[in-house]
């Protein structure tokens, strides 16, 4: 049986200051991903956006409730199984792209199928179709400081897909971009979506993101207060209100 | 990845080496300068009078009169000869007598020695500043120089000597003075009377008997296992002493000199572990994003921890062999080209006999012994890193 549900959070929250003046960051959300969904978690600042993104990446546990990965409760995980699992299952994209300034942009994507085990013939064949992927094949051997903050933000996405994960965390990704970039990057990650139905979440503030989602979930005070379907007039996605 | 994130700020990773590289030549010039200097000190001692070892009978370091003397024969001193660290052996008999000419007596250690083998210990010849040195079985002295300005003699006068010889017996004797002797030592220089062994158990009526054989070593490390070899070849009738015993105050002045070097060591560390800490706090500083980051995609802390203890090693390790390979040179040229005291300090060395200089020690044992303390220091503050891996949180290391 396929599974179509990839992400089930159920009733989570998130406290800070639980001794002294609580502040719920994430306060008893419930959200369902499904499979190939393209996802914006959007809201203001300190709406608690990143911090569900945590939750729901294993980097950090909630308070109350549950995440569900595949079926899998990752509440439960060790920190160490996190790891494993994190590696296994999910893709994160950064603000701040993050590659590794000593490696080149294949070894950057290449790195995290060796934490993998994955065989050197297979990560050769991966890396190249992750590159045409994102158009930068003659930019292979490239090191961060060489490429634009675009073309870096693109290498994140492929070191993110490089393992094939179940789906994709992107935090901010096009905060640090300008206007051409940003929409390159977000075709590229369209284009990834519809054809290998990868299952996006991008947390947001970013309009252009917004305008190419096809499911926006609005966060204030860590509570979802509106989840819809965002209406692309260009590229004609569209989806229902949920 | 570890290599390559060691060189990805060259100068931070050159100035890691380049502290660790100066730490250990310091360290090591430090103390092989400490132990050239304290084995050339025992060295001067040594050879001014006592030897590296000396047999008695058994008592007579606690009450040195004649009649702890004993029969010397032969075939002991053979036994002792022949063993594999002894270089030379040769006998004294040593008492006191009081020397006079004209109206003047002074009180004197009078020394009967064997000329030749005593000058191969304590290079007494060297030492003459008046006259000549002594031939075997001669009726003649050498008087030391404040003992020869006391009595205001000169070489080819006669001194008187009186005194109480072997048994209660009376000893007396005019002997011609063939030479003066100038001992750095105040003590030895104001008292000493050398006479050739059998005129000196004349003089004492104590044919055949000495009081002490005096032993040079070719390896001084080797002191207290040849002691034992001695003990064990003369039986416990004898008792056989080390310089150490003989002079403990040299022994206690070294001891305490040590301790200062320990000090000046221990800043020294300190400053390694600074210079050391300094550099990977920076690095930890500057790669927290990273490896935030790292541990977030899913890269297991172990690992993490042996890509940053592999940079920390390697640095340490190279930091550590860069500065005893070029430690060695150094220290070899300061062996061969001593650092040599000036001025003042010079002239209280000398007065008390000591060349002023300071050799280094080239024992292989300085250059591993530093080697591996500062590589144990660069070891032990890798952990740190380690520590903040352990106590990574993904979140926190990558906020901004």
């Amino acid at each position: 049986m396929i599974m179509n549900t990839v992400i089930d959070a159920h009733n989570i929250s998130k406290v800070y200051n639980k001794e002294t003046i609580p502040v719920y960051a994430v306060n008893n959300v419930h959200l369902h991903i499904e499979r190939g969904e393209f996802t914006a978690l959007v809201g203001p600042s300190g709406s608690g956006k990143t911090t569900l993104l945590n939750l729901i990446g294993g980097l950090d546990k909630p308070d109350d409730g549950q995440v569900r990965i595949n079926g899998l409760d990752i509440t439960g995980l060790s920190a160490d199984q996190l790891i494993d699992f994190r590696l296994k299952n999910i893709g994160f994209v950064f603000q701040s792209f993050n590659l590794i300034p000593v490696l080149t942009a294949k070894e950057n994507v290449e790195f995290i199928m060796q934490l993998q085990g994955v065989e050197r013939s297979k990560r050769d064949a991966r890396v190249k179709q992750l590159f045409d992927q994102i158009e930068m094949a003659d930019k292979l051997d490239s090191r961060p400081a060489q490429l634009s903050g675009g073309q870096q933000q693109r290498v994140a996405v492929a070191r993110a897909l490089a393992t094939k994960p179940q789906f994709v965390l992107a935090d901010e990704p096009t905060a640090n971009l300008d206007s051409q970039s940003a929409a390159n990057l977000l075709d590229i990650m369209a284009k990834l979506n519809k054809e290998e139905q990868i299952t996006f979440l991008f947390s947001t503030h970013d309009q252009r993101v917004i305008d190419r989602a096809r499911r926006v979930i609005t966060l204030v005070d860590g509570k979802i207060t509106s989840d819809t379907a965002a209406v692309s007039t260009k590229h004609g996605h569209a989806g229902g209100k949920k | 990845m570890a290599w390559k994130n060691m060189w990805r700020n060259n100068t931070r990773t050159l100035i890691t080496m380049a502290a660790i590289f100066f730490a250990v030549i310091l360290s090591v010039i430090a103390s092989s300068l400490q132990e050239g200097i304290f084995s050339n000190l025992v060295k001067n001692v040594v050879s001014f009078y006592t030897g590296y070892l000396q047999v008695h009978k058994q008592g007579y370091w606690n009450e040195q009169i004649l009649d702890n003397s004993f029969e010397s024969s032969a075939e002991p001193k053979r036994r002792i000869s022949n063993d594999k660290n002894v270089l030379t052996v040769t006998s004294r008999i040593e008492s006191f007598a009081l020397a006079s000419s004209a109206d003047i007596t002074k009180g004197a250690l009078v020394a009967g020695i064997e000329p030749e083998q005593e000058n191969r210990i304590t290079l007494l010849k060297n030492k003459v500043v008046q006259g000549r040195y002594l031939k075997d079985n001669e009726q003649a002295v050498l008087l030391s120089q404040g003992l020869a300005e006391r009595l205001k003699l000169k070489t080819n006068d006669t001194v008187l000597l009186i005194g109480q010889g072997y048994h209660g017996a009376t000893a007396a004797g005019k002997y011609l003075i063939k030479g003066i002797v100038k001992f750095g030592s105040p003590e030895l220089n104001s008292k000493s009377l050398f006479m050739p062994l059998a005129a000196a158990q004349d003089f004492y009526s104590a044919g055949g008997v000495v009081t002490s054989y005096i032993l040079s070593l070719k390896d001084i490390k080797a002191l207290q296992t040849t002691r034992s070899a001695v003990s064990g070849y003369l039986g416990p009738a004898y008792e056989v002493m080390t310089w150490e015993e003989l002079m403990p105050d040299i022994k206690q002045h070294i001891a305490s000199d040590s301790n200062s070097m320990k000090y000046i060591q221990g800043i020294l560390y300190l400053l390694i572990c600074f210079g050391i800490f300094g550099t990977l706090l920076m690095m930890m500083v500057e790669r927290k994003f990273e490896m935030g980051m790292l541990v977030a995609v899913g890269m297991k802390k172990s690992k993490l921890v042996f890509l940053l203890m592999f940079e920390s090693v390697f640095t340490v390790i190279t930091g550590c062999l860069l500065g005893i390979a070029a430690s060695i040179p150094i220290v070899y040229y300061l062996n061969r080209h001593p650092l040599r005291m000036g001025g003042e300090t010079a002239k209280i060395y000398e007065k008390f006999g000591f060349e002023a200089i300071f050799p280094t020690s080239t024992s292989a044992a300085i250059f591993i012994h530093q080697g591996v303390i500062v590589l144990l220091i660069g070891l032990l503050l890798s952990l740190y890193p380690v520590y903040k891996v352990i106590r990574l949180d993904p979140i926190t290391a990558m906020k901004r």
